[in-house]
């Protein structure tokens, strides 16, 4: 242990420690702005510096390991002044534009002018000036807001390992964008959206298409379903002021029928209906000597990412559409004939933690109903401000039930939204649908937990059944390389492009951390057990979907409908 | 070759074909002509005085009898081309391709000097023909620029005839690493990039770190305007910078080493490139040194332009193939340096005294120096100054010793205002302070640094306000901008500065410089940003007048600084 003291108090940490952690092991609070622990730690903002005895100059505490008998002052007026003066400078770089910015009140810059209670800049020298980037369907950049605080870029490069965001020029002029400052649409940015989490201020955002929905439910001529993935029930609360880890679904509903739209539907019941897809899928694979392992394909960012990165391995990826990509097929097919309404007239938005689902829906395959099957999606924070606009006290909403038939679901639909999920509802269904017999336990604990790479073995009827899971594309990769290199005898594997799965997505309530990725997971794992039904195959709206409409698995409507192909795009060279 | 015996019969049989450059006249060569062939002498077209000399010997039928000999910088720059003619150790200036024929008739061949070519003393009337005889060249003492009057920079034998070599070999065969270490740091050696640091612990800390491989890297990325110490070292003498490394590569523990030099160093990196190919083809680099069972290689890496790369960290990243930004310390390179391993860097000049350290003991190197700055150090004068060029003195040599004796003093019979050392992270020095020994700690105290060397002369006609701007708007555009206070705050400090410049500016002004001086200095990333200030806070501790004049009269007395209105 390394001894040293911190504003006259006595602190004893392990070697290796920060300044900036232990100071807060004892209640002392330093002022951060590009630190994000374990992910970006670079001491570049200057924003957490303080003294140390015997040091030249103020030391950053943010990198700055402890040291035997080391005097640490948090706050001396000196401390504070310069501290003070470097924000004033990182101001006087800033648009300034906080009342018609998207992060506003949520911002990490903002609140720091408060706590340090900026009155004035005194700069009024130039400012960066660079284009706003809105090629993406899902992200926008707009550089003048950038503290190049570098979050994006680490979040980009290590843990996701695309690398779409780079350190360009140098100097006043530096910037964070693709590299040549190219558009983001042209790269390989598999649209995740951790970036935007990530992101301090309002440089990176997702991009806001509740105009869109709100300009579908004043047309009176719109029939409008929507749709929300699982993961929303236990993050939207956060959006609208709640405790993360609160568990919304019901509130959610109501919120959704006040806003307007017609029919509250769930994304847990394509997620059931993807289990019987997909568990049949890999049996096919398994009996007939198909491509294994087979991986998931809920994951949009995952698919992107695939498709750039591994083309060669793209026969692994399960052909089932995502859970929300069946839905809009179905709703503008099924629904639309069961409801007897012209598919043309129904407006198809969905709820999603998501930013690259706004880049799925309009891929060129997604029209198999004829019409763009899901014509917008929202992400959570987007739904959050549409409440607060509407002026929904969302928090105390009695709650609702889903619509039915599309809004039913079970347990193993629920858990979808964490890492570890798919894979778990697969198992319950595969196991009961292979050996015939009842599954005793039902919770695969091993599925479960923030753990980068998952495996486990488990034994179906007379076949051992070898599984992975992974979470962050970082650890995808891991796997895929395993894949190529032919030392891979997995069966089935689960990707989720986001750390955490979709409750960690890139359309989360900003903050999201782990500590709040774990709550979030809690809530999921409790929904699932409030749940009557917990296995995809004893939906009876499923059952119905498929004595109606779709006939069995794999069939010829289900190939139309809720298959799919991909696209093997390479890198940029 | 394969032993130190091999060494010392190379030694023995080049030394007795280089007498005639120590003056002893020879029976077989009438003379050894070096003519200086660095970069600035190439500038003033050196090359095409030594075609038009080829011509007048083989015209005369002496081309057996005479050797040119192309040298690293000889110093002064402003009379390039320059050249020495041995044995009689002549020195010539300003030649011309018309003047190779009356050196050759009339000196080479009839003994008769050419005197309109020789140096003239300011206000003397008789002119100096002996180089030794030069006040600009008596007064300096050469240990990092040792050879470049001597030899060849691209001939080896001629290294190893000046000793060359017998330093590694010394280190090799006689000396254990933890010797080695110790001679360093009792020769008091401190690093000549400019923080001053002690070569013989940064040695030390990395010997003792743990990790392995371990790594040795030459700074050669010098970037201060006005500065070319290490160019003149790398093009004139590159072996001295190999075999220091070699030397170190022993005392810790490394076999590869890492030379990084700007890509606007072309001759450097040519000739560095071919004296690590023949110190390889020599057996003095790679695979089992002089036979010793000691390995080492170095390779050259080239920067890409970036002032930033010379901070050491950031030139790590960049010989790691990344973006050229500081990283923080700790961790320092002797713990996490290239590619996390323990790594020693020293800047090219650091590396050149060592073999000197090393083959004549650190007892005879420290009696150079004063108490606390040992050695010699390489200046490049600039500025309104009557002898630009490189020189290199004992350290404690005072200001007006090197600005008014080595230097020749102001042009125009100008009044010397200020000398500005340590470039953009440097500070200005006023008249009253040239009785100041330049060293490490006097200048520190100044307000200015040693920094690398660079040092530019300021005459009555400077603006201060102006001075400041300029190394402001060097470090604006060399900002990686990694770091806010750098990025943001040294444009802040150059926007005020040009509006005081242009008579925009305002009351309040200059406190606001300081105080964002004073936040930058104690809160930027790397030296860059942490020094970047130092030319504006010396430029008001000693000239605030001016800065005052620009703010309340809107006039800039050297009539330097466009005032609008």
């Amino acid at each position: 242990m390394i001894n040293l003291t911190i504003d006259n108090q006595k602190v004893a940490v392990e070697a290796g420690t920060t300044i900036l952690e232990a100071a807060r092991k004892v209640g002392v609070k330093i002022p951060t702005l590009c630190y994000l622990k374990d992910l970006n730690v670079i001491g570049a903002c200057r924003i957490c510096m303080v003294e140390v005895q015997g040091a030249r100059t103020f030391i950053p505490s943010c990198v700055a390991p402890v040291a035997e008998g080391m005097v640490v002052r948090t706050n001396t007026p000196a401390v504070i002044a310069a501290r003070k003066l470097v924000l004033e400078l990182i101001l006087s770089d800033h648009p300034m534009e906080c009342l018609t910015c998207l992060r506003n009140q949520n911002c990490e810059l903002q609140d720091l002018a408060k706590e340090f209670g900026i009155t004035e800049v005194r700069f009024d020298g130039a400012k960066t000036e660079y284009p706003i980037d809105d090629s993406s369907p899902s992200i926008i950049r707009d550089p003048r807001k950038c503290v190049l605080c570098r979050r994006c870029m680490s979040v980009c490069t290590n843990v996701q390992t695309v690398q779409a965001l780079c350190a360009e020029n140098r100097g006043f002029d530096t910037l964070i964008a693709p590299a040549f400052n190219e558009k983001l649409a042209n790269m390989e940015c598999v649209n995740c959206g951790q970036c935007s989490l990530v992101c301090p201020t309002g440089a990176i955002v997702e991009r806001d298409d509740t105009a869109k929905v709100w300009a579908a439910l004043a047309d009176p001529k719109k029939h409008v379903v929507v749709q929300t993935a699982p993961a929303t029930r236990v993050q939207l609360g956060e959006a609208v002021g709640a405790e993360p880890g609160s568990i919304f679904t019901g509130q959610m509903v109501a919120g959704l029928r006040r806003l307007g739209f017609d029919k509250v539907f769930d994304t847990d019941f394509t997620a059931d209906l993807t289990i019987l897809e997909e568990g049949n899928e890999l049996l096919q694979r398994v009996t007939t000597g198909g491509t294994l392992p087979m991986i998931t394909s809920c994951s949009p960012g995952w698919i992107k990412f695939c498709e750039h990165f591994y083309p060669d391995l793209l026969a692994h990826l399960s052909t089932c559409k995502s859970p929300q990509q069946m839905f809009g097929a179905l709703a503008k097919t099924y629904y639309a004939k069961k409801a007897g309404i012209d598919p043309a007239d129904i407006y198809c938005v969905s709820i999603m933690p998501c930013t690259a689902k706004k880049y799925e829906c309009r891929r060129p395959e997604m029209n198999s109903s004829g019409y763009q099957d899901v014509d917008v999606v929202l992400t959570s924070r987007e739904l959050g401000r549409m409440f607060i606009q509407a002026g929904l006290d969302t928090t105390n909403l009695p709650e609702e039930e889903y619509d039915e038939p599309l809004g039913i679901s079970t347990g193993a639909g629920e858990i979808f939204g964490a890492s570890g999920g798919v894979m778990e509802a697969a198992l319950r269904t595969v196991y009961e649908v292979v050996t015939g017999q009842t599954l005793e336990n039902i919770d695969f604990e091993v599925c479960r937990g923030l753990t980068g790479v998952k495996e486990a073995t488990v034994q179906v009827g007379d076949l051992s059944v070898k599984v992975a899971i992974t979470n962050g594309l970082g650890n995808a990769r891991k796997v895929l390389d395993k894949i190529r290199a032919g030392e891979a005898d997995y069966h089935f594997i689960e990707v989720m492009c986001c750390p955490g799965g979709c409750i960690g997505g890139g359309g989360s309530p900003i903050p999201t951390n782990t500590e709040i990725r774990l709550k979030r997971i809690d809530a999921t794992y409790t929904e699932d057990e409030r749940m009557v039904l917990r296995k995809s195959h004893e939906n009876p709206a499923v059952t119905a979907l498929y004595e109606e409409f779709l006939e069995k698995p794999l069939g010829h409507k289900s190939h139309e409908l809720l298959h799919t192909h991909y696209t093997p795009r390479g890198v940029n060279k | 070759m394969k032993s130190l015996d091999e060494l010392a019969k190379i030694k023995e049989s080049r030394r007795a074909a280089l007498k005639i450059r120590e003056g002893v006249p020879s029976a077989t060569e009438k003379a050894h002509v070096m003519m200086c062939g660095g970069a600035g002498c190439i500038s003033s077209k050196c090359l095409e005085v030594v075609d038009a000399m080829k011509e007048a010997l083989s015209k005369n039928g002496i081309a057996e009898q005479v050797q040119i000999i192309l040298t690293g910088c000889m110093g002064p720059c402003d009379m390039g081309p320059v050249a020495i003619v041995y044995p009689d150790a002549t020195f010539y200036r300003r030649l011309k391709p018309k003047d190779a024929e009356a050196i050759v008739e009339e000196h080479i061949m009839k003994g008769n000097l050419v005197q309109r070519l020789l140096y003239r003393a300011p206000g003397a009337k008789e002119p100096t023909p002996k180089v030794t005889d030069i006040d600009l060249f008596a007064k300096q003492k050469k240990i990092v620029l040792r050879n470049n009057f001597y030899i060849d920079p691209t001939s080896i034998e001629d290294y190893i005839a000046n000793d060359g070599y017998a330093a590694l070999g010394k280190a090799l065969t006689q000396m254990q690493p933890a010797e080695i270490i110790e001679e360093v740091k009792k020769s008091g050696l401190r690093g000549r990039g400019g923080a001053g640091f002690s070569t013989g612990m940064k040695w030390g800390f990395t010997a003792a770190a743990s990790g392995s491989p371990k790594y040795v890297v030459c700074n050669g990325d010098e970037g201060d305007p006005g500065a070319f110490m290490d160019r003149s070292v790398l093009e004139g003498d590159p072996h001295s910078v190999i075999e220091g490394m070699a030397i170190c590569g022993r005392a810790i523990g490394a076999e590869q080493g890492y030379v990084y030099v700007r890509a606007e160093y072309p001759l450097a990196i040519e000739r560095l490139d071919y004296a690590i190919q023949k110190a390889r083809e020599n057996g003095l680099l790679g695979k089992d040194i002089l036979g010793t069972g000691f390995n080492f290689d170095i390779e050259i890496r080239i920067g890409a332009g970036a002032f930033v790369c010379g901070e050491e960290t950031a030139l790590l990243t960049s010989i790691e193939g990344k973006r050229g930004e500081p990283r923080p310390r700790p961790p320092f390179p002797a713990n996490a340096g290239v590619w996390g391993k323990p790594t020693v860097l020293n800047n090219v000049e650091t590396w050149a005294n060592i073999p000197e350290i090393i083959l004549k003991g650190a007892a005879a190197y420290a009696a150079i120096g004063t108490e606390k700055s040992k050695g010699t150090k390489v200046f490049a004068l600039a500025g309104r100054i009557n002898n630009t060029g490189i020189i290199e003195v004992p350290m404690g040599t005072t200001l007006r010793e090197i600005v008014f004796e080595i230097g020749g003093g102001i042009p125009r019979k100008k009044a010397f205002k200020a000398v500005q050392t340590g470039g953009p992270s440097g500070g200005c020095i006023p008249a009253d302070y040239l009785d100041t020994p330049v060293d490490y700690d006097s200048l520190g105290a100044l307000g200015a640094i040693m920094g690398s060397g660079g040092m530019i002369v300021l005459d009555e006609d400077s603006c201060m306000v102006d001075i400041a701007k300029f190394f402001l708007d060097f470090v604006v555009d060399e900002s990686c901008g990694k770091c806010s206070p750098c990025r943001i705050g040294t444009k802040r400090m150059y926007e005020i500065l040009d509006n005081i410049s242009k008579g925009k500016g305002k009351e309040g002004d200059i406190e606001l410089l300081v105080e964002l001086a004073t936040t930058i200095k104690a809160t930027a990333l790397c030296g860059l940003g942490q020094t970047a200030p130092n030319p504006v806070l010396s430029t008001i501790r000693y000239f605030r007048k001016e800065y005052e004049e620009h703010i309340r009269d809107k006039k800039c007395a050297c009539n330097v600084c466009e005032l609008e209105e």
